[in-house]
């Protein structure tokens, strides 16, 4: 177990902030670190803390450095806080300050908004490990285990980089809103985490796969947009966290993509041509690609929820304050004030969906939206090649946006999944074509059983095609903790 | 025809698509389309940034080609083609891009019997970085005699400080050294490859530093200019190379470690990346080390401050007055039952490192040992190779 009294802030925080130096944030983050400890040893089973696990650490935010692999406790972790290089001369990406020098310190007249933001942002990291903290009892393969360790550790590591942001400028408030990330619980009564959909528990691997794929793309996006904020400090913890995202995004599209692949084998070896044939597919042991659709459909449409109101004031000031940007704000070429822009947002008029022009800089949540589905329906159509490729008719799709809505112009109305509009009743009794119902859960839970021996995997899904820092098949990526 | 050269590409199958490699590039050699992202191989240097920056692993895929693929042709596939029937391709998967200094190691390692393999659980080694048309710097931070003053053997231990140059090293790498000047024939000296002796995190941990263990050889270039070099000391430096002799990440693995001189470089590198990462560890490391004395053994002194029960160390002096001689080899057969053990042991593995006249009598005395214990010991040898478990380098 890690000594708390005798640690190293110097090594045992990797960081370039120099925090050595900085007495007054390493008091503050000395403060909180026990917390911290205490936040993970209560959540994850004894026995994982124990164990010694593959891991990929970051060290220093150069390329060579923020990929050190080695067998580590995870309580032993090192939690680093790493900023990406600063760029000199760098200038505030849009808004209303366009063109100023980006901001080393908070502008005060935008304060609370900055630190709205931080808070938010840091405040799903911790919430999606605590709705994952039982999947390793059912990990189908102890290569997915640590892939879900190194997810976790790396969500840890993104709630450290907003702690230290709100340490470092936001005075008193700051710490206390530290504090507060580590009290929030997900799913909690009384103090839950503030968004939605991370107050879910993650009940099965597809849908811990559906998640990376689907709602931390989200927090990519999100990342993506913060990492063009004119507040420099800001701007640099995001450009770092998004190189470690792209695991999570790695881990949902294989974990998905090797689901439909075992999926796609295991009909061919029954014979099986129809898709739809799903008691016969499920015999078999694995997930029917109906059921798949229908996951995908669930998370992608709470995943949309994330971005809110389609128009919103908010964002818009968010964009005019310089602190939030657009996705690849520094490589649009427009004026990036959006003075006089206009962007086509959804609209129900008269019964009917259409597109309507809307001033752009209140279309900010939309366009990031619009991006958003953009970059997902990449994944979707490399998972149907390996279905093409098995030779089976079937085609995964994203439902239209207006499909399951609980946020913005779509919420309260009921659609399909191709965007017609129904009535409620005629919603409900289709319903369960599209979106998981009991039986389908249960089905799926009767799948997940914990697979441990090395180069194992369970029945439903594939081995990965490569291991992790390119290790062989047999590799034991978790030695299990003999308690 | 073009020389065949060892071309750069991403896997379209594996790939994810989240453009990671793209923007750490610092030559803009990546790019992408709609479909897929791919190398530029008349830009890429192979500095192997983008590798441990890549989630998938898709990024790491070499083949031997004699015209490079386009980016067009590659932005068309939906998987990678096969390697092309191409005789340098066999060779492909070296432990340097340089020829010479693959030659180098391919030599060093020839004593194991067979083709090195890379412990299943090693840390991924970076290679390549530094070529003698783009070498690093490094700044002398100190050099300190390992050898009692009156020994005519003048090993040194030599503190080289990277400052903001990235130099990724496993315990167990090398690094080539560039001699100032020109031959005989007026040509620039080609760099001397010496074995890292300290471990990964640097030889302070934190600090980008490394250290080499280099001996003075009469008439060398090289060993002679490192050996003189001075604090604050500019020195050029090419590689990390190497990507076979390296030690497991395991900690269930036990190492028995057999060398002379300055063949304990990589062994004081190993020892040094247990005691930081796991020291609560017992028993599982095993030091055979040979010298003519103890004054002229390199770390005589920090060695004995390792407790036996994390490492135990068996000293074979050759020359010492008073004593019979002793080799390395006697050492092994003296404990014959813990090596035994060791070689029993599916975690066992063996490094065997120093002058190529220590290879025969220890690779005798591993057979007899085998023998002793019902052990076939080629065939058990050519297992551990192909595991990864049995590693020599020799010069």
């Amino acid at each position: 177990m890690l000594d708390l009294i005798n640690v190293s802030y110097d090594t045992r925080i990797p960081n370039n902030v120099g925090l050595s130096s900085d007495k007054r944030v390493l008091k503050a983050l000395e403060k909180w670190h026990p917390g911290y400890i205490n936040w993970w040893n209560d959540l994850i089973p004894r026995k994982f803390q124990e164990s010694l696990i593959y891991l990929r650490t970051a060290v220093s935010v150069d390329p060579k450095g923020w990929a050190k692999f080695d067998y580590v406790k995870m309580p032993e972790y090192r939690w680093g806080i790493l900023l990406a290089p600063k760029v000199e001369g760098r200038i505030i990406p849009c808004g209303e300050h366009y063109g100023e020098p980006a901001w080393q310190e908070v502008p005060g007249e935008y304060r609370a908004m900055l630190r709205r933001l931080i808070v938010i942002q840091g405040d799903t990291e911790p919430a999606s490990v605590e709705q994952q903290r039982f999947l390793a009892l059912t990990a189908p393969s102890l290569y997915d285990m640590r892939n879900l360790f190194q997810v976790n550790v790396e969500e840890g590591r993104h709630l450290w980089a907003m702690v230290y942001l709100l340490h470092k400028y936001f005075g008193r408030d700051g710490r206390e809103e530290a504090d507060e990330l580590l009290r929030r619980q997900s799913g909690s009564e009384e103090a839950p985490r503030l968004l939605g959909a991370f107050n879910e528990e993650t009940p099965d691997w597809l849908s811990f796969f559906m998640f990376t794929y689907f709602t931390d793309r989200d927090g990519k996006m999100q990342l993506e947009s913060l990492a063009q904020s004119g507040f420099d400090p800001l701007s640099r913890s995001c450009r770092f966290m998004l190189t470690e995202e792209a695991h999570h995004m790695f881990v949902g599209e294989t974990g998905v993509g090797r689901t439909i692949q075992r999926t796609c084998e295991a009909m061919r070896e029954a014979g099986i041509d129809d898709p739809f044939d799903v008691d016969r597919v499920r015999d078999l042991g694995v997930i029917d690609l109906p059921l798949i659709q229908k996951k995908l459909n669930l998370h992608y449409t709470l995943s949309l929820d994330l971005f809110g109101q389609e128009v919103s004031t908010n964002a818009a000031n968010a964009f005019n304050a310089g602190i939030k940007g657009r996705y690849h704000e520094n490589r649009l070429d427009d004026d990036h004030q959006l003075k006089d822009a206009t962007y086509p947002v959804w609209n129900f008029v008269d019964g009917k969906l259409v597109r309507e022009e809307v001033p752009a800089l209140t279309a900010i949540n939309m366009r990031l939206r619009d991006d958003y589905t953009k970059d997902a329906a990449g994944g979707v159509g490399r998972w149907n090649k390996i279905i093409e490729k098995a030779g089976i008719e079937f085609e995964l799709k994203l439902p239209h946006e207006a499909f399951h809505r609980q946020i913005g112009v779509f919420a309260g109305k009921t659609f399909d999944p191709e965007g017609n509009l129904l009535t409620q009743a005629e919603y409900e009794a289709r319903k369960g074509e599209w979106l998981p119902n009991k039986t389908d859960g249960d089905f799926i839970q009767s799948l997940m059983k914990q697979v441990t021996e090395p180069g194992k995997y369970a029945g439903w899904i594939a081995p990965p095609k490569v291991g992790i820092d390119n290790k062989p098949g047999d590799f034991e990526y978790v030695k299990l903790h003999m308690a | 025809m073009t020389k065949p050269f060892k071309q750069h590409l991403i896997d379209p199958e594996i790939c994810i698509r989240c453009y990671t490699c793209e923007m750490t590039c610092g030559l803009e050699a990546i790019t992408h389309d709609d479909n897929n992202v791919v190398v530029d191989a008349e830009k890429c240097n192979y500095c192997m940034d983008c590798i441990p920056v890549c989630p998938t692993g898709s990024i790491d895929n070499w083949r031997v080609v004699e015209e490079p693929y386009s980016l067009e042709e590659q932005f068309g596939w939906d998987e990678l083609p096969e390697q092309a029937e191409i005789a340098a391709a066999e060779e492909s998967d070296s432990e340097a891009l340089d020829d010479a200094v693959a030659a180098l190691l391919a030599d060093a390692h020839a004593g194991a019997g067979g083709r090195a393999r890379a412990p299943a659980s090693a840390a991924k080694p970076t290679i390549n970085m530094y070529s003698l048309a783009r070498p690093a710097e490094a700044r002398v931070q100190g050099n300190y005699r390992l050898t009692e003053e009156g020994s005519d053997s003048d090993v040194r231990h030599i503190i080289l400080d990277l400052g903001a140059t990235p130099f990724p090293v496993l315990e167990g790498q090398s690094v080539g050294i560039i001699p100032p000047g020109t031959d005989a024939e007026g040509k620039p000296h080609l760099p001397r490859l010496y074995s890292v002796s300290s471990p990964r995190d640097g030889e302070r941990p934190g600090f980008n530093n490394l250290s080499l263990t280099v001996k003075r050889v009469e008439g060398g270039v090289c060993s002679n200019y490192v050996c003189d070099l001075k604090k604050g000391d500019t020195v050029r430096l090419t590689g990390p190379f190497g990507s076979t002799f390296l030690m497991p990440s395991d900690p269930q693995a036990h190492l028995l470690m057999i060398c002379t001189g300055t063949g304990s470089a990589p062994f004081r590198a190993f020892t040094m990346h247990r005691q930081r990462e796991f020291p609560g560890l017992k028993d599982s490391l095993t030091l055979v080390f040979g010298a003519r004395r103890p004054g002229e053994l390199p770390y005589f002194g920090p060695l004995g401050k390792v407790p036996e029960s994390f490492m135990r160390k068996l000293f074979a002096f050759s020359r010492q007055e008073d004593a019979p001689k002793q080799y390395v080899q006697d050492k092994l057969r003296e404990e014959d039952d813990r090596i035994a053990a060791i070689l029993r042991d599916p975690k066992g593995h063996v490094y065997v490192c120093g002058l190529k006249a220590m290879e025969q009598g220890v690779n005798e005395a591993l057979a007899d040992i085998a023998r002793g214990a019902g052990l076939n010991w080629s065939e058990l040898r050519d297992t551990m190779r192909d595991e990864g478990r049995y590693h020599v380098e020799t010069y």
